[in-house]
């Protein structure tokens, strides 16, 4: 019998390459269980991290995947808080541990399985993280770094040509493009597992904005110098910031301000080697070492405002860039200037992969690629004993590079591919952190679909290279469109979008046989993109590109996070790689963006205090000003930049009065939660239950569990209903789906998620879907009702006008929000509140110095701008927010939503309300026949709590069966008690709820007795402060977020009011969970809950 | 293999004055930097030293040499052209056989009988091949010497195989090509500064200044060695002292006078100085 470890171990590539899931498939639970344990054995013993890791993963995979559905109908299980704990603090030996001793003691469950799936989870890429860590301080050539404490032990000296007055050194890199598309293979733990299968073709290229740039040229430029004042002096062009570091800890303070990549690099290169972190010695003493007493060190980058985003590793260049230009100066790379020695582009490329670490970032081992020249295949490597990851990995953490030469690509199929390809950028940002994490363990889980789409991946890779050979480009477009549609998307069907898709048809219906094909750079489509077209139509296309672009951005850009307008590019290979240039004399200046920056702050400045380096630059500067046409519009910048025009923040804050008034702004309730907050009356803290309370999980007899089925006679009440037009369905559509796109205020109904039937589908379709399978089942068309808010309502009635209502043949409705609120700059009370007292997820470590560091600057942030007041200086949109889902029934109410349904359909008495994001539910029969047949007001619906269901869930409160939001547990750990999680979906008796209001059907008409009503019922609700991220978007497709302060009023707690009566039903969790984060989505589409939801749904 | 002659090179422009200064040498007898120099050699067994000097010192050293004088052969440096250039001036004294060789700035401390140059003499005799003394030395104080990388020498004790020569590198560089298994972490072998060296490298050389009409640098020469022929590191037992750093002739006054006749007497001193200062 074959063991899971044999799967680890075998030499046979048949056995160790046998799909987990086919291993699982017909196991039972027990087995699986035993397999588990002995598993866990397996790996506790083991020295090998390759084989500990896969045993990591298969664990992880059983428990979230396999064993939950085999365990039957169980009792709700729980989760004890002690491993939860340990789980925060990353603790997750402490957490298995636990979990298992529970498990031991109690028997499975499905809230067990699911926090031991966790657990493992993160513990093997925790384990991986520490492998490529260890792996990137143990290159040699790195580890000395580590071990430099004191500045007297500053082994490297600046080169005597850069202590001369007056000389620059300037590097200047190309970026990458990934010809083949590696299917991921570059991440570094499957370059370092399956180096035979990491291999890509990557082109360094020169790059400039369509219609902006006259000529391609090397996009990334780093400049360095040495300057007579003892600080180390930091300048980032395109971001617009300039520092002067004179404290060690500042340098490896990363989030303080927009300087992080320039500080990596410098401590990378080991001018302020990463020994020194935390060491207090003085950064003065460091630079006297290096360039001299009273001298210290300047360093420019610069990108030519080449957008974020564009999936050409423009950061990962800039910092190989910059670590390359320090490596010159300080000797490490013997070539001072013009190209790198094959020895000194593999050691930059090493210290790149520490930067990024050391910066808390990640890329792939292929991103720093533009310090190579031209073509090049780069390729995983085998580790060999001396290597330090023999034994450790099978491959090295460096792949090797081998620049493709004139028979493998001669000039002709160069300038033929330049002539061809269209490269551009979509204008979508998101965040390919969780696609990494997905592919990472599909590999190493070796499922069946993706391990095949590998393979074929890397077949495409071979015709590549053969149409390379050829010259035959069109060969080339066919194999890059086929890696596209198949294997890319088989790995993961998330990195197509519906727009990139959208984008593809268009272009293919005008350019016809002229379009050759499609290509996806990175991570993801949406952002950097290749389109290749016959060469005799590349100019019409690029021109047509963007417009086509922009005019399906402008489509979807309130479905999709678009992080800028989408760009076209010009581009051209370059045959050098990264090259460095002495300046001096005349030429030694800094670029254009640098003294418009610096500028201003000098003639600040007392003249006498200038040095004389100084001024005799600003001569140099003045001079080329006046002769040199690309400094031409510099006196204008220059002005611009002293005399700034009238903040254009009056025409916002105009539009953002006009919006709030608009949209029921209440100035007056505003006003009170601001002295509130201030006061201390209200805040996150006090969004608690009183110590005192009682709380306590319920009984069983204080649910209905309908996890195993509901009697017939249910059933049939609800069919009767249905079919006598009796329901309605509430789909709460106001959200901006803050987590799914990290507050980038995209309407999260309108989000194209997931294909089903073989289209992109967005939320609002399939809850049409599933209205349209009931309404066909009953025989009549169920009201639909969507309600929206000041951010949702007009793009939902646009999007709803431009589908047709998807076909829906019911009614469709919009219920418009009439509630707004304002957002305000946090208290630092609350922010200290969320950060330090609640129990927070620790981070990796570096990203956790990262994070950490970020909080100290929002904390900054909102002393420096005022607590507590407005938030304005964003869009109006993202200065407003939704005050809560209370207030959308509430609005039901009045707007007149509700009254006009029920004149339409008099008949109506009962409403299922659920939330966007809960894609299972629907208007199931026998749910709602057992809510009639019980004749409550309320009956909302719970589910059997899993560890990643967090805020709040069904309690006891003081004896009181309620549900409880997570904001108001009175303890962190009263959370783990609780058996339940609260879904949201609620059946609701219309007459009963407006008896809730102490109003009738007849009174909905009176508008301001409905009013009254509801301002009424709100008082007796609890309003909540809450901490959001907001995005603001600035520059070219940079974001930084922000947490901002809001209130909101729950629905959870009508069930708290005494006179309601309300009844609780455990609902399968296919049919409860929701999907409110971008990362579920894969574990969703594999546990089956993707597939039940296409089971309950009526496609057109 | 005998080692008969001996080169010392004293041609750098800045240091010209370092051999004529007076000190206290071991025995407690004041001598010249020079004189105490021209011992350290004299006791390797070598019969003939050359010293190679700037132009117009010669006189100054014939003083300071003493009583040595009569073994000494002097030639000059025409112009700055660097340390291995220095070395090459006296090729025709060494002539085809090899050679004893240190430079002038620097005196060496044994802590034994047996002086430091004796030792390297020895074992170069022994070997019969190219022998440099090193000391390992923490990678901080890499901007400062030449550094070797090898191996250690099987069943030899204190012996190494030399298979890389760089002058001052980084420390990156250094961890890359100059790692010698076996030593503490971050610690490198860094030439003491005393040779012995085959008359090839004066062929090697000679090419060299052939080919460059700039700066010579040793260190190039003697890799090439290392890729040529056998050439091995000794790790000395003793101490140099550069007499060129801020403090460097104190210090190496110190050392010579505690490893001396007069320990007592000078440690007495400064005993007697720190108590003044308290």
């Amino acid at each position: 019998m074959i063991h899971l470890s044999d799967l680890i171990t075998s030499p046979q590539a048949a056995i160790r390459d046998q799909p987990l899931d086919c291993f699982c498939a017909p196991a039972s639970a027990s087995r699986l269980l035993a397999e588990c344990e002995a598993l866990e054995k397996f790996r506790q013993g083991n020295e090998n991290l390759y084989e500990r890791v896969r045993a990591l993963f298969f664990l992880a995979a059983i428990y979230r995947f396999h064993l939950p559905p085999k365990l039957g109908n169980q009792p709700a299980g729980k989760i004890s808080f002690e491993g939860h704990a340990h789980l925060l603090k990353r603790r997750f030996e402490e957490a298995i541990e636990i979990f298992l001793a529970e498990q031991r003691a109690g028997g499975p469950s499905d809230a067990l399985s699911s926090a031991l799936a966790s657990a493992y989870h993160q513990l093997a890429f925790q384990t991986l993280a520490n492998q490529v860590r260890r792996s990137v301080r143990s290159v040699r050539g790195n580890q000395w770094m580590f071990r430099l404490g004191h500045p007297a032990d500053q082994p490297l000296r600046f080169r005597p040509e850069l202590l001369e007055e007056g000389v620059i050194l300037r590097e200047s890199t190309p970026v990458r493009m990934d010809l083949s598309h590696s299917a991921w293979s570059d991440i570094f733990f499957l370059g370092m597992d399956f180096p035979e299968g990491a291999r890509v073709l990557n082109v360094s290229i020169d790059l400039g904005v369509h219609g902006r740039d006259a000529a391609p040229k090397p996009p990334v430029e780093a400049y360095l110098r040495v300057i007579d004042e003892p600080v180390l002096r930091l300048t980032s062009v395109d971001l617009g910031a300039t520092a002067d570091l004179s404290d060690l800890a500042d340098v490896f303070d990363f989030a303080k301000d927009y300087l992080g990549l320039l500080k990596a690099a410098v401590i990378s290169s080991g001018v302020v080697p990463p020994g020194m972190e935390g060491s207090g010695e003085s950064l003065a003493e460091l630079l006297t070492q290096l360039v001299g007493p009273g001298r210290g060190i300047e360093i420019v980058s610069s990108v030519n405002n080449i957008p974020k985003g564009s999936r050409l590793a423009v950061s990962t260049n800039l910092l190989a860039a910059l670590i390359s230009l320090c490596m010159r100066a300080t000797g490490q790379a013997r070539s001072l200037t013009g190209p790198l020695e094959e020895s000194e582009r593999r050691l930059v490329a090493a210290r790149a992969i520490l930067g990024e670490w050391i910066g808390g970032s990640g890329g792939g081992w292929q991103d720093s690629g533009g310090i190579w020249p031209g073509i090049k295949l780069i390729e995983g490597t085998h580790a060999q004993e001396g290597d330090p990851e023999y034994g450790i990995s099978r491959g090295r953490l460096m792949p090797r590079h081998r620049i493709l030469g004139e028979i493998d690509a001669p000039e002709s199929t160069r300038q033929a591919l330049q002539n061809s390809l269209v490269l551009v950028h979509g204008g979508m940002a998101q965040n390919v952190g969780p696609i990494l994490e997905m592919v990472t363990e599909k590999y190493l889980l070796r499922c069946e679909k993706e391990w095949t789409g590998r393979q074929e991946a890397l077949g495409v890779l071979d015709e590549i290279l053969a149409s390379l050979r050829t010259g035959d480009i069109r060969a080339l477009g066919a194999a890059t469109t086929r890696n596209f549609s198949g294997p890319i998307q088989t790995i993961i069907p998330w990195a197509s979008t519906f727009y990139t898709e959208t984008l593809i048809k268009r272009v293919e219906t005008e350019f016809g046989s002229d379009f050759w094909g499609f290509w996806m750079l990175g991570g993801m489509s949406g952002g950097g993109m290749g389109f290749m077209f016959a060469p005799a139509r590349k100019a019409e296309a690029q021109r047509r590109l963007q417009e086509i672009m922009s005019a399906t951005k402008r489509e979807l850009e309130h479905a999709l996070p678009f992080a800028m307008e989408p760009v076209v590019y010009d581009f051209a290979i370059n045959p050098h790689g990264t090259f460095a240039t002495l300046l001096t004399g005349g030429d030694a200046l800094l670029p254009g963006g640098y003294y418009a920056l610096q500028i201003p702050q000098l003639l600040r400045t007392d003249p006498r205090k200038l040095g004389p380096a100084r001024r005799a630059e600003l001569d140099r500067f003045g001079s080329a000003c006046r002769t040199r046409p690309e400094l031409g519009g510099m006196v204008q910048t220059l002005f611009d930049q002293l005399l700034p025009r009238a903040k254009t923040g009056t025409d916002r804050a105009g539009s953002l009065g006009e919006l709030l008034e608009a949209n029921g702004f209440d100035r007056e309730a505003h006003e009170q939660i601001r002295a509130d907050l201030k006061s201390g009356r209200t805040g996150l803290a006090q969004n608690r239950l009183p110590a005192t309370t009682t709380l306590e999980d319920v009984r069983p007899e204080d649910v209905c569990d309908a996890t195993n089925g509901l009697a017939a006679s249910c059933r049939a009440a609800g069919m009767a209903a249905l079919a006598a037009g009796e329901v309605g369905v509430i789909t709460l559509a106001a959200g901006a789906g803050s987590r799914w796109t990290q507050g980038a205020g995209v309407v999260k109904a309108l989000h194209p998620f997931c294909k089903f039937a073989g289209t992109h589908r967005t939320f609002m379709e399939v809850h049409l879907a599933k209205s349209r399978r009931i309404s066909q089942l009953a025989g009549q068309w169920l009201p639909h009702l969507f309600t929206t808010s000041y951010l949702t309502h007009q793009p939902i009635a646009d999007y709803l006008a431009r589908q047709n209502n998807y076909g829906y043949e019911g009614p469709t409705l919009l219920s418009q929000g009439r509630s707004v609120g304002l957002r305000m700059v946090p208290m630092v009370r609350d922010l200290m509140f969320a950060w330090e007292e609640q129990p927070q997820q620790i981070l990796d470590e570096q990203k956790q110095k990262m994070r950490e560091s970020l909080h100290g600057a929002l904390i900054g942030w909102a002393r420096e701008t005022g607590e507590a007041t407005d938030y304005t200086d964003n869009l109006p949109l993202q200065c407003m927010h939704p005050v809560g889902h209370w207030y959308e029934i509430a609005n039901l109410l009045r707007n007149g939503s509700l009254r006009d349904l029920l004149a339409r359909q008099p008949q109506l008495r009962v409403l299922m309300l659920h939330n966007i994001d809960t894609l299972g539910a629907d208007v199931d029969p026998a749910l709602l026949g057992r809510h009639i047949l019980e004749g409550a007001a309320l009956g909302f619906e719970v589910i059997p709590r899993r560890i990643e269901d967090r805020g709040g869930g069904l309690a006891r409160v003081n004896g009181q069966v309620r549900l409880v939001e997570g904001l108001a547990m009175p303890r962190e750990e009263a959370e783990f008690d609780l058996s339940y999680y609260n879904t949201l979906t609620t059946w609701i008796d219309i007459d009963k709820l407006l008896a809730i209001f102490h109003l009738t059907r007849a009174e909905l008409g009176e508008e301001e007795k409905v009013a009254a009503a509801v301002r009424a019922l709100a008082a007796r609700m609890p309003t909540y402060i809450t901490l959001k991220e907001v995005k603001k978007r600035w520059g070219h497709g940079q974001e930084d977020i922000f947490p901002v302060a809001q209130f909101e009023k729950l629905w959870g707690d009508m069930s708290a009011l005494p006179e309601v009566d309300c009844r609780f039903i455990v609902v399968p969790r296919q049919r409860g969970q929701q999907l409110k984060d971008q990362a579920q989505l894969d574990g969703w589409l594999r546990d089956g809950s993707a597939a039940y939801v296409d089971s309950i749904c009526a496609w057109t | 293999m005998k080692i008969r002659k001996a080169i010392i090179t004293a041609a750098g422009r800045n240091q010209r004055s370092l051999p004529l200064q007076t000190f206290v040498d071991r025995d407690g007898v004041q001598r010249s930097a020079l004189r105490i120099l021209l011992n350290e050699a004299a006791s390797a067994g070598v019969d003939g030293i050359c010293v190679v000097i700037c132009p117009g010192d010669r006189a100054a050293y014939a003083q300071a040499a003493g009583d040595l004088l009569d073994q000494l052969h002097f030639v000059e440096q025409p112009e700055p052209r660097g340390y291995g250039h220095a070395l090459f001036c006296a090729k025709d004294f060494a002539g085809d056989e090899p050679f004893l060789h240190f430079v002038s700035d620097h005196f060496y401390v044994s802590k034994g009988a047996e002086t430091c140059a004796a030792q390297v003499v020895k074992v170069a005799e022994a070997e019969s091949c190219a022998v440099s003394a090193v000391q390992p030395t923490r990678e901080n104080m890499l901007p400062l010497y030449g550094v070797v990388g090898g191996h250690r020498e099987a069943g030899k004790q204190r012996l190494y195989g030399i298979e890389n020569v760089m002058e001052k590198p980084t420390p990156t560089e250094a961890e890359q090509a100059l790692i010698v298994p076996g030593l503490r972490a971050g610690h490198y072998l860094c030439y003491f500064g005393i040779h012995v060296l085959q008359p090839s490298v004066m062929g090697f050389l000679a090419e060299a200044v052939a080919a460059n009409p700039g700066n010579i640098p040793l260190s190039p020469t003697l890799d090439r060695l290392a890729k040529t022929e056998r050439y091995l590191a000794l790790e000395l037992e003793g101490s140099r002292h550069n007499l060129a750093v801020r403090y460097g002739m104190l210090n190496a006054q110190l050392a010579l006078a505690l490893n001396g006749n007069e320990r007592a007497e000078v440690l007495a001193l400064l005993v007697e100085q720190l108590a003044m200062r308290a």
